[in-house]
C-alpha cells in the first residue's frame, strides 16, 4: 500500500447529487482497505449555490480538506464549475466532467454571459480531460438521473480500486429499485 | 465495526452509546444533523426545542432528573443559552449534560465567526474539542464521564470541517447499568439564592483546578514528539493540518481545550526548541500560554480570521521565513504556485423556483420600504435582483430592530419600515419583540413569512408547523391568534403569490400609523410531507408576444432564463419547465400575455 494520499474533488452546482456521489466514492476506498476523509459545505448547497465536496484516500490521511494546488482528479458535474475549480489541481492533474451548462443567476438575468470553449480553455490547460456526456448516456442507461453514476464509473478507472468494491459501494449507496440500473450506469462510465 | 460518519453523525453514535436519555435543541447549520441522526436510536427522547434556551434548559431539568442529557446548537445558539449556562455551571449536573457547540469559523453559513471556547472560559466549564469523526463519537462518551465525575456540564466544540467532515468510526456498544432516572431533591444545591450560589462558587473555581491537573496526565492530551526543532500546541481541526504541513514537528494535541493542562505545556516547551500555537480565530490557547510565562508564537503568523486550510497553514509559516518540520524549502515555492483564471460569473446561493418568499420581496423593492431582515432563507432577499433587505442582525431582531428604528426617524419615513422574519425565527425569539412593538405601540409593520417549516437548515419542523422532530402530529401554533393576543390589533394574512393582493395589504399596512403585522400563507416548496406544498402547472413563455422587456427577470427566478438576440433581432425570456414549480408571480409582471400555463 502506497504511502501517498490521492485527494480528488467533485464540484457543480447546489442540488446535481455531488454528496451521494461523493459517499459512493469514500464508501469504495474504504471497502478497498484505505483510510478515507471527505469534507464539504453542504449550508446552502440546496440554493442553487457552487458546491464542492473533497475526498482524500490513503494509508493515513489527516486534512479532511485537499491542500490548494495538489488536486489528484477533479470531477466537475457543470462545465462552468469545473473550469472554475481547475486551480484547486495539481499541474498535469486529471480532469473527468459532465457535458452540462448550468447557468447562474446574472447569465439568467442577461447581466453577464456564460463563458465559452471551456472544453478547448480546460484542454489546453490540462491534457488528461475527459468529457462524458453524463446525460445522454444515463438516458442509454435509462434514466437521465443516473448521469453521476456514468460519470463516477468514469473516475472509476482512474483509481486504483477493485471493481467489486465499487459495486458493493452502490449496493450500499443506493435504492434497491434502482440499482441494476445505476451499476449499468456505472459499467458504460467505466467502459469510455 | 467501522463505518464512514461525519462528525455530526458520530455525535449522535456516541450519544447512543453514552446511555443518553434525553436530546434537544434548535436547528443551525453547522450543528442540524446531530439531532436528526440521534432519531434513529429509540430509546433516546430527541425533540427540537423553540430555541437553544428553552433546549438547554430542556437538558437541565432531564439532567436534574438524573438522566443524560444532550442538547446542540450552533455558535450563535450558545448566545442565547448562555443564561441558563452560567449559572448550571454553578449548581452542576445530576445526569451527565453535553452541550454541543458548532462553530463556523469562515461563516459558511452564519453570520459572524465567534469562537466559542471563550464561552468554556468565562462560564468554567470544560470543553473538549473533536479531531475527527472517532473522536466526535469518543469525546461525547467521554463527555458525560467526566461531567458526573467532576459534577459540571461539559461543552464539546466542533466547527465546520469536523461535523460536515466525514471518516472512518469504530463503533462501540452502549454503556449500561447506569442508574435510572429518580428525584431526588437536593435544594441548597439547585436553587441558586445568593446564599447557595456563595457556597457553589468556590466550588467550580476548585472544580477547574482539579480538572486542569487531571487533563495533564489523561490521555486525550497527548504529546507526539518528533523533531525537537518546532514544538506545535494545537487542538481539533487544526491538529489535521499541522500533521499535513508539519509532518516532522513535534505536537502537543489537546482534547481539552478548558481548562489547560498548563503543566504539560511546560514541560513540552522545555523539550522543543521553538514553540507554536496552530488555531483557529481567537488565541485562546495562546494567551493562556504567554500569561503563563511561557514564549510562544501564534497569531503573529496565524491568520486570526477565517478558517484554516494546509495552504494557508503553509503560507503563514514559509511567509515568517520558518523552515524545517517538513515545510518547503523557499526554492520550492514556485511548485506551488497556484493556476491563475479570468474572473467567471459568480454562482451565489439563491430562493427556489416557486418560493414564497420571492414576490414579497419584489413588492417590498417596489414600494421602496426599509427592510429590517433576519436569520434564514428570506435573508437572500439582499441578494440581486430583489434588493428588498437593509439590515440582518440576528435571530428575532428584525422586529426589534424595526421598533426602534421608527423612534428616531421623522414622520414621513416611519412607514417605509418593515420587519420581515419566518415562522421558526419568529416563534424563536421574534414572539418577544413583537410583544416590546405592541406593548409600546411601535408604528411599524411587520411580515411573518410562515412557509411551515425551518427552510434555511434543511426543512426542520418546528411548534408552528404540526409536527414534531420524530415526526409526530403536534398542536400547531396559531400565529393570528398568538400575534392578537401579544396586543397586535391589526393582522392580516396574504397569498404571497398574488401580487396585487399583497401589494394591496402591504400598502394598507404601512400607511397605518400602529403596530401591525401580516402573514404569508404559502409552505416552501422543499416541504415533502404530503398535502404541505403542491406544486402548479408549469409556466411557459409565448415567443410571439415576449416583447423581451425583461419584467419577468425582476423577480430572480432560478427558472426565467435571458435568451440574448441573434443578431439583428430582440432578445426572449424562457422558462425551463423542468425548474418551474408554476407559483405564477412571473405571469402576474407580463404586461404583454406573453406568459400562460404549459402547453
Amino acid at each position: 500500500m502506497s504511502n501517498s494520499v490521492t485527494n480528488i474533488l467533485l464540484v457543480g452546482v447546489g442540488g446535481q447529487g455531488i454528496l451521494l456521489a461523493s459517499e459512493i466514492l469514500s464508501e469504495a476506498f474504504m471497502l478497498g482497505g484505505f483510510d478515507v476523509k471527505k469534507s464539504e459545505i453542504h449550508g446552502m448547497s440546496q440554493r442553487g449555490g457552487s458546491v464542492a465536496s473533497h475526498v482524500r484516500y490513503g494509508k493515513e490521511v489527516f486534512s479532511p480538506i485537499v491542500p490548494e494546488g495538489e488536486g489528484d482528479i477533479l470531477f466537475g458535474f457543470e462545465m462552468l464549475e469545473t473550469y472554475r475549480s481547475l486551480p484547486l489541481l495539481k499541474k498535469g492533474g486529471t480532469v473527468v466532467a459532465n457535458d452540462l451548462r448550468i447557468p447562474p443567476p446574472s447569465v439568467l438575468l442577461g447581466q453577464e454571459t456564460y463563458p465559452e470553449d471551456l472544453t478547448g480553455k480546460i484542454e489546453a490547460l490540462f491534457p488528461d480531460f475527459t468529457l462524458v456526456d453524463g446525460q445522454k448516456l444515463a438516458t442509454e442507461a435509462g434514466n437521465i438521473r443516473a448521469a453521476n453514476t456514468v460519470l463516477l464509473g468514469a473516475v472509476s478507472k482512474r483509481l486504483d480500486i477493485p471493481e467489486v468494491c465499487w459495486r458493493q459501494a452502490l449496493e450500499k449507496m443506493v435504492p434497491k429499485k434502482a440499482l441494476e440500473m445505476n451499476i449499468q450506469a456505472f459499467r458504460m462510465g467505466r467502459d469510455l | 465495526m467501522k463505518e464512514i460518519l461525519s462528525g455530526n453523525e458520530a455525535i449522535a453514535r456516541g450519544a447512543y452509546e453514552a446511555g443518553v436519555k434525553v436530546a434537544s435543541g434548535y436547528p443551525g447549520t453547522p450543528s442540524t444533523e446531530i439531532l436528526e441522526n440521534i432519531l434513529q436510536y429509540k430509546k433516546i427522547d430527541a425533540s427540537w426545542a423553540p430555541n437553544e434556551k428553552v433546549a438547554m434548559e430542556v437538558g437541565i431539568g432531564a439532567s436534574f432528573g438524573g438522566g443524560r442529557a444532550i442538547v446542540t446548537m450552533k455558535h450563535v445558539g450558545v448566545n442565547v443559552a448562555a443564561d441558563p449556562l452560567f449559572t448550571f455551571s454553578y449548581t452542576g449536573v445530576g445526569g451527565g449534560f453535553v452541550l454541543i457547540a458548532a462553530d463556523d469559523p469562515e461563516m459558511h453559513s452564519s453570520q459572524n465567526e465567534q469562537d466559542s471556547r471563550n464561552y468554556a472560559r468565562f462560564a468554567k466549564v470544560p470543553m473538549l474539542e473533536p479531531a475527527d469523526s472517532q473522536e466526535c463519537k469518543d469525546f461525547t462518551r467521554l463527555a458525560f464521564e467526566l461531567s458526573e465525575q467532576f459534577d459540571t456540564p461539559v461543552m464539546l466544540r466542533s466547527c465546520t470541517r469536523i461535523s460536515h467532515g466525514k471518516s472512518i468510526v469504530e463503533l462501540n456498544e452502549p454503556v449500561s447499568g447506569l442508574p435510572e432516572p429518580r428525584l431526588v431533591k437536593n435544594p441548597s444545591k439547585l436553587v441558586m439564592l445568593p446564599g447557595n450560589a456563595r457556597v457553589r462558587h468556590p466550588l467550580v473555581e476548585e472544580r477547574m483546578v482539579k480538572l486542569a491537573a487531571f487533563g495533564a496526565s489523561a490521555p486525550f492530551n497527548s504529546v507526539e514528539m518528533r523533531d525537537g526543532e518546532i514544538g506545535v500546541i494545537t487542538a481539533g481541526i487544526s491538529y489535521n493540518y499541522v500533521r499535513e504541513v508539519l509532518p516532522n514537528a513535534s505536537v502537543l494535541k489537546l482534547g481539552m481545550v478548558n481548562p489547560l493542562p498548563m503543566e504539560l505545556v511546560r514541560d513540552f516547551a522545555r523539550k522543543v526548541n521553538k514553540l507554536y500555537v496552530v488555531e483557529e480565530l481567537d488565541p485562546f490557547i495562546e494567551e493562556q500560554v504567554r500569561a503563563a510565562g511561557i514564549a510562544v508564537t501564534g497569531k503573529e503568523i496565524i491568520p486570526i480570521c477565517g478558517e484554516l486550510t494546509p495552504g494557508r497553514l503553509r503560507n503563514a509559516f514559509t511567509t515568517a521565513g520558518i523552515v524545517g518540520a517538513g515545510l518547503p524549502r523557499p526554492e520550492q515555492g514556485d511548485e506551488t504556485s497556484p493556476l491563475q483564471i479570468e474572473k467567471l460569473p459568480g454562482r451565489p446561493p439563491n430562493m427556489c423556483p416557486g418560493c414564497p418568499h420571492r414576490g414579497v420581496f419584489y413588492t417590498l423593492n417596489q414600494l421602496k420600504a426599509y427592510v429590517t431582515g433576519d436569520i434564514g432563507c428570506y435573508t437572500l432577499g439582499f441578494m440581486p435582483p430583489l434588493n428588498a433587505m437593509d439590515t440582518c442582525i440576528c435571530m428575532g431582531a428584525s422586529i426589534s430592530n424595526a421598533s426602534g428604528i421608527v423612534r428616531v426617524l421623522p414622520e414621513d419615513e416611519k412607514k417605509k419600515v418593515v420587519a420581515v422574519i419566518g415562522d421558526s425565527t419568529f416563534l424563536h425569539t421574534g414572539i418577544n419583540s413583537l410583544m416590546e412593538m405592541a406593548y409600546n405601540g411601535s408604528p411599524a409593520t411587520v411580515i411573518i413569512l410562515d412557509n411551515r417549516i425551518t427552510a434555511m437548515t434543511g426543512r426542520q419542523d418546528n411548534p408552528a408547523s404540526g409536527w414534531t422532530l420524530r415526526d409526530e402530529p403536534a398542536v400547531p401554533v396559531d400565529l393570528v391568534q398568538l400575534c392578537r393576543a401579544v396586543g397586535i390589533r391589526h393582522v392580516q394574512v396574504v397569498d404571497p403569490f398574488d401580487l396585487d393582493e399583497t401589494r394591496k395589504v402591504l400598502m394598507e399596512e404601512m400607511n397605518r400609523p400602529e403596530p401591525s403585522v401580516i402573514i404569508t400563507n404559502r409552505p416552501c416548496v422543499l416541504v415533502k410531507r404530503e398535502g404541505v406544498f403542491e406544486k402548479g402547472l408549469a409556466l411557459s413563455v409565448d415567443e410571439d408576444h415576449c416583447s423581451g422587456c425583461k419584467a419577468c427577470l425582476r423577480i430572480g427566478c432560478p427558472a426565467i432564463e435571458w435568451q440574448p438576440a441573434p443578431e439583428g433581432k430582440k432578445g426572449k425570456a424562457c422558462i425551463d419547465p423542468l425548474l418551474c414549480n408554476g407559483c405564477d408571480v412571473c405571469r402576474q409582471l407580463c404586461k404583454f400575455d406573453a406568459i400562460g400555463r404549459g402547453k
